[in-house]
């Protein structure tokens, strides 16, 4: 874990939430992360595409959940009680991401990111917007917008 | 002006003008009916009066220019100078609609094609025959809170004869604080006096405190007015209506002895002192660095040609608090002004409409966590008749009266979006030349305020077609042996639980042949197919037609009745057109009362709970084998009396699960569609009615086809709420096409 006092010294610096999806580690900006909240069942939607595990209801608002092993196209984990969603914010979009597990808070400097090898034959990596090391891990950060559907175009 | 005080104040002007241009269509409207009193004149020209007044006081010269123009003319009309005749009243509409334009303009700081306003000016100057004067005052003064008429064309276009030298009246005027706050001018009634014949007028100062007791915006002084006239005392009476009980008066023929002033110790003139508008220059109050003499003002008036004020208060000279100028900043001591600005309306809050929203949620969250409870109640075994059920079936009544109420804030009358429409067909009978008699009826009719603003383009389009479409040309009609003038009429009502609208034009109904041939050379359906009435009229809701011959300026700009059809489909309503070779046609839209909370069947399909709008639902039945018949490879029909409906599985058609070998003993809904066909969806089982909270799924995920909303169930799970019209009608495509496919 890092305090926030490191980060005074780099403007670049930023901190990311990291989790686990199937044997993965991804991670996110967290100033992205409004909320982190257990796996609660999702209703449905129809015609929705497989990534959507449906909608929940968050305090009273129409929560769409994102199955984020699906979206990157990876085996996800063992469904257990350490699944959870994610609550992320991307623009005017509130969604939530399942995932298996969260793991981390850290602090890295735009420095420490590299871009990831250009692989454009697989489709998931264009979700992937840098990658970074941490603990002697491979961590990918997640471009969050290319994450969330553009639902409105693809119900059109 | 932006980011001060000022632009709340400027806002709620805007506001205000909003509601008198209002009043003022009202009063038009009723003119147009024949109602041409004194009381409905004055309401219309009040209304231009006060947005001229607030105008001002914002410096919005455009406005002030126009308004002033017209309430010039409307007062010739008000002096019975000018016949309201039927021109003059379509004149009068055709002003307020660019009042209406000038007001939206100047709020949003937009320029205006002056093209059309300079036209409406130029026929409202023919009408009095000349040109009418500027106002001169507020090029001086900064901020000159009211900026009022100094000309002097009211009293040379037509002076009242004075006949010999009878008797005379005597008027003691002594002006309250509330009558400059609520904008008005002592001058013009001195000179609308000068009417009634010779005056001479002494200005009354007894009043005037000294210079160090002086507040700047109470009435101190008077005036005397001597008239020599014949005319009666009521006619004296009539020039102060407008400002009854903001003003002492007294009124007396000559010679009798001249009775002391009323009593000046009321509160208005004591101790109240009004942070308000004040009028210009002319009011003596006004100019607190002048004080020292008293203002020899009124004097001028008298005289035939009105100098402008000679001691304008400059800026500096303004009273020290920033003036509020808002001309309903009604005065603390009583709803007088209020009243009179409001033109009488009942009293009202203004509340920002977030703040209802936010209620609306709350309310929603309430309902929900209502019927949590409930469950845990009942989950928890605890026997019906306990104090803790009964206290729950209070908070249940409690719940649904709340609801209510919030909801009824939001409700809104039609009228302004009627009054919207009554100027679209002003607009375009004008354009396309016919002569269109425009009724509505219902205009109280309530709906929810988000509804009724979205209502606005489909309805426009709606009432455009109409008068383009809809009605014959003004020959075509006379040679039908039909009146010259076409009549369309709007109308509102409340039927079971939802709001009809109806659009209704007296034209030649539609031309089927015409519409078919169109539809086959446009691709849209194979040639030569036989058609229903209905079928052929329901055509005109497909995307890409159009039947005018040639794009009008009009309607025809590439947005069909597909798209008005869609905009009300999206507010849950449905369109249904009716239509009578030579009759006329009708479009019918029939739409839910509110957004926010719907009367649904809980029904589960597929294991999925979903919500199912009861007002869809005809009748719920359970499929009996003798009553099913198959058709053809994949469809299943049921036999309801005499007639056989296809059966969906709902659960099929959302995805949910592959189609089952029989549904012989499952629940089916019949779901009556608008053009009165039905189709019976199959459902596992049906759970309970009951009132849930609509949430927009369009928001947060977007559209799905077949799902009108969500909903939030008492568990704290997410239901969908089915569109059955919707669902059935993406099912098997539309019902002409399926007829269009057997048949082909």
């Amino acid at each position: 874990m890092t305090t926030p006092d490191d980060n005074a010294h780099d403007p670049t610096r930023q901190e990311l939430l990291s989790f686990h999806v199937g044997t993965q580690e991804y991670s996110i900006d967290i100033i992205s992360v409004r909320e982190i909240r257990s796996w609660t069942e999702a209703t449905p939607l129809p015609h929705a595409p497989p990534y959507v595990r449906g909608v929940i209801n968050l305090r009273g608002t129409v929560l769409p959940i994102i199955d984020l092993a699906k979206r990157l196209g990876i085996a996800a984990g063992e469904k257990n009680d350490r699944n959870v969603i994610v609550v992320v914010q991307s623009g005017d979009d509130t969604v939530g991401l399942l995932v298996d597990a969260v793991s981390d808070i850290f602090a890295v400097s735009e420095a420490e990111l590299q871009a990831p090898p250009d692989m454009s034959s697989d489709g998931s990596l264009k979700c992937v917007r840098a990658l970074t090391i941490h603990e002697e891990r491979m961590l990918r950060v997640l471009d969050l917008a290319a994450v969330l559907p553009n639902v409105d175009a693809e119900a059109a | 002006m932006s980011n001060d005080p000022m632009a709340e104040i400027r806002a709620s002007f805007f506001i205000e003008c909003e509601e008198l241009l209002e009043s003022l269509q009202d009063g038009l409207t009723a003119m147009d009916d024949g109602d041409t009193d004194s009381e409905t004149i004055n309401v219309c020209f009040r209304a231009v009066h006060s947005i001229k007044g607030g105008a001002g006081a914002f410096g919005l010269e455009d406005l002030v220019r126009f308004a002033h123009r017209f309430e010039t003319v409307m007062d010739e009309i008000r002096n019975g100078r000018l016949e309201p005749t039927r021109d003059t009243i379509a004149l009068f509409f055709r002003g307020a609609d660019v009042l209406y334009d000038i007001v939206r303009a100047s709020r949003d700081g937009e320029s205006l094609d002056t093209a059309t306003t300079e036209a409406v000016l130029g026929d409202l100057e023919a009408l009095v025959g000349g040109v009418i004067e500027e106002e001169e005052a507020e090029e001086e003064i900064d901020f000159a809170p009211m900026t009022l008429s100094l000309d002097p064309i009211d009293d040379d276009s037509g002076d009242a004869p004075v006949e010999g030298t009878p008797p005379g009246l005597l008027i003691r005027f002594h002006p309250a604080a509330e009558l400059f706050s609520s904008g008005n001018e002592p001058r013009h009634m001195l000179a609308a006096l000068r009417d009634l014949g010779e005056i001479t007028t002494t200005c009354d100062l007894s009043k005037l405190p000294a210079l160090a007791d002086l507040a700047p915006e109470e009435g101190a002084i008077g005036w005397e007015v001597s008239i020599a006239t014949n005319a009666k005392k009521e006619e004296a009476a009539e020039v102060f209506e407008f400002v009854d009980g903001l003003c002492e008066l007294s009124i007396e023929a000559t010679g009798t002895p001249f009775a002391g002033l009323p009593d000046l110790d009321s509160p208005a003139f004591d101790n109240i002192v009004i942070p308000g508008t004040v009028d210009d220059g002319e009011a003596p109050e006004t100019a607190a660095g002048e004080e020292s003499e008293p203002d020899p003002e009124p004097e001028p008036v008298a005289a035939t040609p009105a100098p402008p004020p000679e001691a304008a208060p400059t800026p500096a000279a303004k009273p020290a608090p920033a003036p509020v100028a808002k001309p309903q900043a009604a005065a603390p001591s009583g709803g007088k002004d209020a009243k009179q600005a409001a033109g009488g309306a009942k009293a009202t809050v203004r509340v920002d409409l977030d703040r209802i929203e936010r209620l609306v949620n709350l309310v929603g969250e309430l309902v929900i966590n209502q019927a949590m409870l409930s469950q845990s109640v009942a989950e928890a075994g605890i026997p019906a008749n306990s104090a803790v059920s009964s206290g729950l079936e209070e908070f249940l009544q409690l719940t649904r009266d709340i609801q209510e109420s919030v909801m009824m804030i939001r409700a809104q009358p039609v009228k302004s979006l009627f009054q919207r429409m009554s100027r679209i067909v002003r607009e375009s009978s004008a354009m396309v030349g016919k002569s269109v008699r425009f009724i509505t009826d219902g205009e109280q009719t309530e709906i929810d305020k988000t509804v009724i603003e979205r209502l606005a383009d489909p309805l426009t389009h709606m009432v455009r077609n109409a008068v383009d479409h809809g009605l014959e040309t003004t020959e075509g009609r006379i040679a039908a042996g039909k009146p010259a003038d076409g009549v369309v009429t709007l109308t509102a009502a409340h039927k079971s639980g939802r709001v009809v609208l109806e659009i209704k034009d007296d034209g030649g109904g539609i031309n089927r042949e015409v519409v078919k041939a169109k539809a086959e050379e446009k691709g849209l359906i194979p040639p030569g197919v036989p058609m229903s009435d209905q079928e052929i009229d329901n055509l005109l809701f497909l995307p890409g037609f159009s039947t005018a011959k040639e794009v009008s300026d009009l309607s025809g700009r590439g947005v069909g009745m597909d798209v008005v059809r869609s905009s009300i489909q999206a507010l849950g309503g449905r369109v249904t057109i009716t239509s009578e070779p030579g009759i006329g046609t009708t479009f019918s839209i029939s739409l839910p009362l509110t957004l926010a909370v719907l009367d649904g069947m809980v029904v589960e399909a597929g294991g999925e709970i979903l919500v199912v709008p009861l007002g869809s639902i005809s009748e719920t039945l359970t499929l009996q084998a003798s009553d099913m018949e198959q058709l053809g490879a994949g469809t299943q029909l049921v036999r309801i009396r005499e007639e056989f409906v296809p059966i969906l599985d709902m659960a099929e058609k959302l995805g949910f699960r592959s189609p089952l070998a029989s549904y012989e003993g499952s629940s089916v809904l019949l779901i009556a569609m608008e053009d009165n066909t039905r189709s019976a969806l199959v459902v596992d089982r049906i759970v309970e009615q009951r009132q849930v909270v609509i949430k927009g799924l369009q928001e947060s995920y977007g559209r799905i086809p077949g799902i009108a909303a969500a909903t939030i169930l008492g568990n704290g799970r997410i239901a969908l709420i089915l569109d059955p019209a919707d669902l059935i009608a993406s099912a098997g495509s539309s019902r002409t096409m399926q007829a269009l496919d057997l048949a082909g």
